[in-house]
């Protein structure tokens, strides 16, 4: 994660002598730098605070007794999780309207995270319920609705993951995150109605712990901490797919450099016509 | 626009008139889905005529899942698409044309479909204007958004195993909105089947627009 200056270039063929196709200074070579290490230890410590009021200090609940730590790690990573498809669908949009690389890999980074937490979500979600409800499941429009945003995240990673042109895959990528977020309301909305014509909507209102004191202190202080922990993460990953791209591009040119230089072309002032071209 | 939705629809309606592939082979599927229901759930239990709400509109997803991809399967060959892309018809109007054409025969399939579980679940009908509400509401939507993800699946090599991941998640507003609507209408409560069909309406609308302004890029892009 703390790739130097120089460790980002060798990973990639030295530049041909044109150097048109090294990357592009105005991207970032590694994925670390000064404000994200202060931001990634500013962060554990806040996750060491986060634990101790979790597990030591907040008091257990009177129906539930210590399971009820469960909901520490839960809020906070549904809280990253929703965040995570608004950027993700944010992204996509400005995509399509400015057509700018920055947001594609924004909404790709993001949805990656939103995906993780999503799929952690549903699994503490489901240890918890076991010990207070008796079941790993319930029909329950909320579990239901997280369930099918996790599906919903699958599909758009699918489709990034599909090989094809730069362009066409963000263009087709992004008008799946444009989506993502109406289909998530409108999933949302037709399963709770869906549900509460069985009238269960109200076993989470039963159980949910009344939340105060230092409870609500150690809860509270956990979310701006998984944001914080969310943006240490996008930051790294979105420069990482940023250097993808511009490993690709390089390739690329240097696959056509090459391939000129085959032909006989002079190499030195093809690289210079491939150069314009592409800026 | 909407004369282009027409010419697209007409061509896409003769193909399937001459080639008989839905006719063929998406019915008689549609078909071995309702017994495969009840080999799986004891025919004899009632469960089958209880559950047919859900089962019917499981098998219509089933086979519009199969209809959308022969859509987009018959301007796979000999440039078929670029000629489309050329043709300069607007993509909305194309968007709308092959919507249609896909709806339509939804529409044939859920007749079949409807026939069958009379026939075999021995499902009692009522409420008819809840019914044919819902089927149209419901298949208007199915198309719209089918047709909006079956272009971006189009021409991909995955595109089979691609279009059910995205598109059945996305329907099952869809699934939930037909099975309550049409149960309320086999309890003899039409009133509470009314808003699942305007949830459907809704829909189908919002995918609709949606579609008409996303299927042109991504026709670019197939």
């Amino acid at each position: 994660m703390t790739t130097q200056r120089s460790d980002a270039t060798t990973t990639t063929a030295p530049p041909p002598a044109g150097g048109a196709a090294t990357p592009d200074a105005s991207g970032p070579i590694g994925t670390g730098s000064r404000g994200t290490r202060i931001l990634g230890l500013a962060t554990l410590a806040g996750i060491a605070l986060a634990a101790y009021l979790a597990l030591v200090s907040s008091p257990d609940d009177e129906n539930m007794g210590d399971v009820v730590r469960i909901i520490y790690i839960h809020v906070p990573i549904v809280v990253v999780a929703y965040v995570g498809c608004m950027i993700t669908t944010l992204g996509s949009v400005m995509y399509l309207w400015k057509k700018s690389r920055w947001w594609d890999v924004t909404a790709a980074a993001s949805a990656e995270i939103a995906m993780v937490t999503t799929a952690l979500t549903l699994v503490v979600g489901m240890c918890w319920a076991r010990p207070t409800w008796g079941v790993w499941w319930v029909w329950d429009a909320r579990l239901t609705s997280t369930a099918m945003l996790l599906l919903l995240l699958l599909g758009y990673l699918a489709v990034r993951r599909i090989p094809a042109e730069s362009g066409a895959r963000s263009k087709r990528a992004s008008i799946v995150g444009v989506l993502l977020l109406p289909n998530v309301i409108i999933v949302n909305r037709s399963v709770t109605w869906w549900r509460s014509l069985h009238q269960d909507t109200t076993i989470l209102n039963t159980l949910q712990p009344k939340i105060h004191g230092d409870m609500a202190f150690a809860l509270y202080l956990a979310i701006p901490v998984a944001l914080m922990m969310f943006a240490w993460l996008l930051v790294h990953r979105w420069r990482l797919a940023w250097l993808e791209e511009e490993v690709l591009d390089h390739d690329l040119d240097q696959a056509i450099t090459d391939r000129r230089a085959e032909a006989g072309f002079d190499a030195r002032s093809t690289t210079v016509d491939i150069g314009e071209a592409t800026s | 626009m909407f004369r282009d939705a027409l010419l697209v629809a007409g061509k896409d309606l003769r193909v399937e008139a001459r080639s008989r592939v839905a006719l063929n082979q998406v019915a008689p599927f549609a078909l071995l889905v309702l017994i495969m229901f009840a080999f799986a759930l004891d025919p004899d239990s009632g469960v089958l005529s209880k559950a047919t709400p859900g089962l019917y509109w499981v098998a219509v997803l089933f086979c519009a899942v199969l209809a959308i991809q022969r859509a987009f399967a018959i301007e796979a060959a000999d440039g078929n698409r670029d000629a489309l892309r050329l043709s300069g018809l607007e993509p909305a109007g194309i968007y709308l044309g092959k919507m249609a054409a896909i709806a339509a025969q939804l529409v044939i399939l859920e007749v079949l479909l409807g026939l069958g579980v009379v026939l075999l679940y021995g499902t009692k009908t009522a409420g008819w204007a809840l019914l044919v509400c819902t089927c149209l509401a419901a298949t208007a939507g199915i198309a719209a958004a089918g047709t909006l993800y079956g272009v971006l699946a189009a021409g991909l090599r995955v595109r089979e195993t691609l279009l059910p991941l995205l598109l059945l998640p996305v329907l099952s507003p869809v699934l939930i909105g037909s099975t309550r609507a049409f149960e309320a209408a086999r309890n003899g409560t039409p009133g509470e089947g009314w808003p699942w069909v305007g949830l459907l309406a809704v829909f189908a609308l919002t995918y609709t627009i949606f579609g008409a302004f996303g299927f042109g890029p991504l026709l670019e892009e197939s």
